[in-house]
């Protein structure tokens, strides 16, 4: 029972990070309805960024992640901008693989600026922990939940309190009325991408100091958040985080209870159990044509 | 949707011809080997066009059933002994069929979703399948690999049983293709496609189409695995489940033209190459990587059609203006055939 336990704290923990990761794929989703199949290796990108910094001048990973929010959110306009806004909104299968193409392109940069050794941000604090109750509580691992609950708060907030989110919202629902109604639907579109993307920028900065990685965990990271994105249903907000946190339990507590090596696939049998039931997904709309 | 024509029938003939003498014309190992990638390729890319381009379901998974094909041969040559020389290629038909039946439950599962939603799970097809190969141990070796026995072919043309199984695979497929394009299934592929929802109002059986599409799609792909596996004699799940695998399928049919006949041959023969090149020249930088997301890109933005349908475009485009011309009197011109829409 301590052993459950002290696995589902871990667990939810690490959910937080992946649902930072996941949410901001989810406004990526709602907005121009396309998969960021390159949002794993942004995180990582991220995180190799966050590397550098702590490195070679001895910047904390956690402020790391006020330089890296603004610049993730630059690349993820940008990359709206001058890659997926000429091709047309029907064809969000294109868009996906031109999205794949890049992440293997920015693989291909990051295993040649940085060789392929897995390696991890080691801040002082890397392994100490707390102990509440019997339970150990890792430092870092709870400040970066506590950074990913920040984060993932400020995007609610501007998704249901500003004048942006509402047209965030719109365009999620209806990008035609959106756009009849005056919303300039290219431009939310690249706010959202530089958005989610930037969500991926903070949640690899921290995701660097609690998982060793390389280029090619991208993959890994990628079929988790793809998972993740289905069982919780695409555009749902919501439904993305609490499918993030169930991975991160169901995660946690078969790599404790039986093998690390089973828990990725653990929470794949969860997810085509669901679909057999839900095909879309928990907190999923059916959108005729889209799913 | 065409019956069989003589050109056709000419076009088949001499595709046969240059498949089986190709491999004759070159003696250097590694033009015969490169020949091998790109009849393998081609024939990929073609299996993933039933279901990527003909029914128009973003399969991105295909890997798992490379690796399926793949691992399945060096099984059946390792613990069921099936024997060396000529005798494991036997096994490619049963691998073929076997998958194609064994995908049936899941393809039921992954073809209730669409479009994005569709790519994501297939995609998430593979990643278990990768799981899987690293996991059980006992059969695959799990990271450490599983090698298939060497075949005990002649050093001289060593690679040429290799391509020949290949080259009849590739073939298979392009009839298999062909048979589909011209069938009442095709056209079901085709309404599936368009548009799936009044495709069933008015009867068509989608689910059963489907299935159809995805299961040969799935054997086809496996097949192309065993002969692989032994071929490079040595199978790991990072090399047999590769997600670049599914992902140059899919460029080359981009590349060729999706849902044209030729088009998955022509893409694969005009970029195994060059992934070969690349992966020879700078696969220890990683550049390669780099070098392949930009070839994809450049066809994505500069070629969307593909190279049949744009050149099928130009042509009508010429034929029509030189009716036009030849017509001077008559105001209104044919409109050129638009190659397909983009989807």
């Amino acid at each position: 029972m301590h052993l459950l336990l002290q696995a589902t704290i871990a667990g939810i923990l690490v959910g937080g990070v992946y649902a930072l990761l996941a949410s901001g794929q989810a406004m990526i989703f709602g907005v121009t309805r396309t998969v960021n199949f390159a949002q794993a290796i942004f995180a990582i990108l991220s995180a190799y960024l966050s590397y550098t910094l702590f490195v070679d001048i001895g910047l904390d990973p956690f402020l790391s992640v006020l330089v890296l929010v603004p610049a993730m959110f630059a690349f993820g306009g940008g990359i709206y901008i001058l890659m997926l806004r000429r091709l047309s909104r029907s064809s969000a299968e294109l868009a996906l693989l031109v999205l794949y193409a890049l992440g293997i392109g920015v693989q291909g940069v990051l295993d040649f600026a940085y060789q392929t050794n897995t390696r991890v941000i080691a801040p002082a604090y890397a392994d100490s922990s707390w102990t509440i109750a019997g339970y150990q509580i890792p430092v870092v691992r709870f400040y970066a939940f506590v950074l990913a609950a920040a984060v993932l708060y400020a995007l609610y907030v501007i998704r249901q309190h500003t004048k942006l989110g509402r047209a965030l919202r719109a365009t999620t629902q209806n990008p035609v009325a959106a756009r009849l109604l005056g919303v300039d639907v290219e431009r939310i579109s690249a706010i959202a991408m530089g958005l989610g993307v930037a969500a991926a920028g903070a949640a690899g900065a921290v995701f660097g100091m609690v998982i060793p990685f390389n280029g090619n965990s991208q993959y890994d990271l990628l079929s988790k958040l793809l998972s993740i994105a289905v069982l919780g249903g695409m555009a749902s907000m919501g439904g993305t985080i609490v499918a993030a946190v169930i991975l991160g339990v169901v995660e946690s507590v078969v790599a404790a209870t039986i093998s690390p090596d089973w828990s990725a696939f653990a929470f794949l049998v969860v997810l085509f159990a669901v679909l057999m039931f839900r095909p879309q997904g928990l907190f999923g709309r059916r959108l005729r044509g889209a799913l | 949707m065409t019956r069989f024509r003589p050109a056709g029938g000419i076009q088949a003939l001499a595709f046969v011809v240059v498949l089986a003498v190709l491999p004759l014309l070159f003696g250097q190992h590694w033009v015969v080997s490169l020949l091998v990638f790109t009849v393998m390729y081609a024939g990929l890319a073609g299996s993933w066009n039933l279901l990527g381009g003909y029914a128009g379901y973003p399969a991105l998974g295909h890997g798992a059933f490379f690796g399926i094909g793949a691992y399945a041969m060096t099984i059946g040559t390792t613990h069921l002994g099936v024997g060396g020389g000529y005798r494991p290629f036997l096994l490619v038909v049963p691998i073929a069929v076997g998958t194609a039946v064994v995908v049936l439950p899941i393809a039921r599962l992954l073809l209730r979703t669409r479009a994005v939603a569709f790519a994501v799970l297939s995609i998430t097809v593979m990643f278990m399948v990768q799981t899987l190969a690293y996991n059980i141990r006992g059969l695959t070796g799990g990271s450490q690999g599983i090698a298939v026995p060497l075949a005990p072919f002649a050093a001289d043309t060593f690679e040429r049983p290799f391509y020949y199984a290949m080259a009849v695979l590739l073939a298979v497929t392009v009839a298999v293709c062909w048979v589909v394009r011209t069938s009442k299934l095709g056209l079901a592929l085709n309404a599936v496609r368009d548009d799936e929802d009044r495709a069933r109002g008015l009867g068509v059986q989608t689910e059963l189409v489907k299935l159809v599409a995805f299961s040969v799609s799935a054997g086809l792909t496996a097949a192309f695995g065993a002969v692989w596996a032994y071929y490079i004699s040595y199978v790991f799940p990072g090399f047999a489940i590769d997600p670049l695998l599914s992902l140059g399928a899919i460029l080359m049919a981009f590349l060729g033209g999706r849902r044209t006949l030729w088009g998955p041959v022509i893409g694969a023969a005009l970029i195994v190459p060059a992934q070969q090149y690349f992966a020879y020249r700078y696969g220890a930088s990683h550049l390669y990587l780099v070098a392949y997301a930009a070839l994809f890109l450049l066809v994505i933005y500069l070629l969307p059609d593909g190279v049949i349908p744009s050149i099928v475009h130009r042509i009508t485009r010429l034929r029509s203006s030189h009716r036009a011309r030849a017509r001077k009197d008559q105001i209104l011109m044919e409109p050129a055939l638009t190659p397909g829409e983009r989807g």
